[in-house]
């Protein structure tokens, strides 16, 4: 199957030239809290791309019949739907993945990507190119996760997915694991460095000041 | 008992900040944490939508939506569990709120209205208040506890937004690279202000 120009578009643009968590500074939340492994780093992206994709294309079905000033809510219950949905698969098969994303997963509702998409493109284009945009844009917030994630499992347990590579110092190796890369502002340290990176090699993101 | 509840505050404005320990409400911490006349006035209407919306969804939770607790309407309904349905009614609750809040002010306190004007349906997406929500049911908090939880996370929210903001005021004489100016360089700050808020961790009470 090939896709038009327009439809690669949608997909492709959100990964860097228009990233959502470095450029449009939405879905951060979520980001930050659930990428001290790789695993519930890539779980939480999966579930976020399912989310996004599947909203988008149901609210680009009824644009027409939503009445504007109920819009947000409407939108909401379908994506919360959604979420609930994807709550109930990983009870069912990733119990323990499921167990250690507690909150987050839900928080998925409220995450501005999802929102985000829903109002600014899925309500004015048709459900094929809104599906590419959800899905673009979620593997734009996947491409910031696992990049996160890589690091602070990396230098912060000295594995990747559970399998060790720098083999710590408690278990008789060579590395001593980075504390810091476990807590919390790590992750905010990791994503200011990318977004530096980012616009060190895209400059027409950098901001005025 | 009083102490009890001193702890559960203090703990949920700095020991658990919503902000900086959870991550919660981060769209809008770095979105509108330019000026502090903002962030002040959206923090003010974040910690009065959480104490109104965490008991009332600690309401429905209990009376509407766990295993069995709809016993107080009929005695056939003890088999009853909708909780799998508990993100939808929350989300629908919050949303409820801010409208009312919204219509109440504007007619009763309307120079409260105007200051928190524009911020107020911005609230109904914010994670900070659905994720207090759901902490308040995975933690198994009772009614007044989520009063004082739901307070003192949003004092927290407002207490961290105004004091980044005020960072980044003073951030504009700075030098900053030219690829960190702006979101970059407010990422860095909020993960310096989080070590600093580690500091209180370790307190017990």
């Amino acid at each position: 199957m090939k896709l038009t120009r327009q439809e690669k578009e949608a997909l492709r643009d959100p990964l860097f030239d228009n990233n959502p968590i470095a450029l449009q500074v939405l879905g951060i939340c979520s980001a930050l809290a659930v990428t001290t492994n790789m695993a519930t780093a890539l779980v939480m992206s999966m579930a976020v791309v399912f989310v996004t994709a599947g909203s988008s294309t149901v609210v680009s079905f009824l644009r027409n019949n939503i009445p504007p000033n109920i819009r947000i809510i409407v939108q909401l219950s379908i994506i919360a739907s959604f979420v609930i949905l994807t709550d109930q698969i990983l009870k069912a098969y990733l119990f323990d993945i499921s167990k250690q994303l507690s909150v987050f997963v839900g928080l998925i509702i409220t995450n501005c990507i999802v929102m985000g998409r829903a109002e600014a493109y899925a309500m004015q284009n048709g459900p094929w190119l809104s599906f590419l945009d959800g899905v673009g844009n979620a593997l734009g917030y996947t491409i910031v996760l696992v990049a996160v994630g890589f690091f602070r499992e990396l230098f912060g347990a000295g594995s990747l997915f559970g399998f060790t590579i720098l083999r710590p110092v408690t278990e008789g190796g060579w590395y001593e694991p980075n504390g810091l890369m476990l807590l919390a502002p790590s992750a905010f340290f990791l994503i200011g460095v990318f977004i530096w990176i980012l616009r060190v090699w895209k400059p027409e993101q950098v901001e005025e000041s | 008992m009083v102490e009890h509840y001193l702890s559960l505050l203090v703990r949920s404005i700095f020991v658990e900040n919503m902000a900086l320990a959870f991550f919660l409400g981060m769209c809008s911490f770095l979105a509108c944490s330019k000026k502090v006349e903002n962030a002040f006035g959206l923090g003010l209407a974040v910690t009065f939508v959480l104490t109104i919306t965490v008991p009332i969804n600690y309401l429905v939770y209990n009376y509407l939506m766990a295993p069995g607790a709809m016993v107080w309407i009929h005695p056939s309904l003890a088999e009853v569990d909708i909780s799998f349905l508990y993100f939808l009614s929350f989300i629908g609750v919050i949303a409820a709120m801010v409208q009312i809040v919204e219509m109440i002010l504007d007619k009763y306190v309307p120079k409260l209205y105007a200051a928190l004007g524009i911020f107020l349906p911005l609230i109904a997406v914010n994670c900070a208040i659905l994720g207090a929500s759901l902490f308040m049911v995975e933690r198994g908090y009772g009614l007044s506890e989520s009063v004082v939880y739901g307070f003192g996370s949003g004092v927290g929210w407002a207490i961290a937004i105004t004091a980044l903001a005020g960072i980044r005021e003073r951030m504009r004489y700075s030098h900053v690279p030219a690829g960190l100016r702006g979101l970059g360089i407010a990422f860095v700050l909020t993960g310096l202000m989080a070590l600093g808020f580690m500091a209180f961790s370790g307190i017990q009470l």
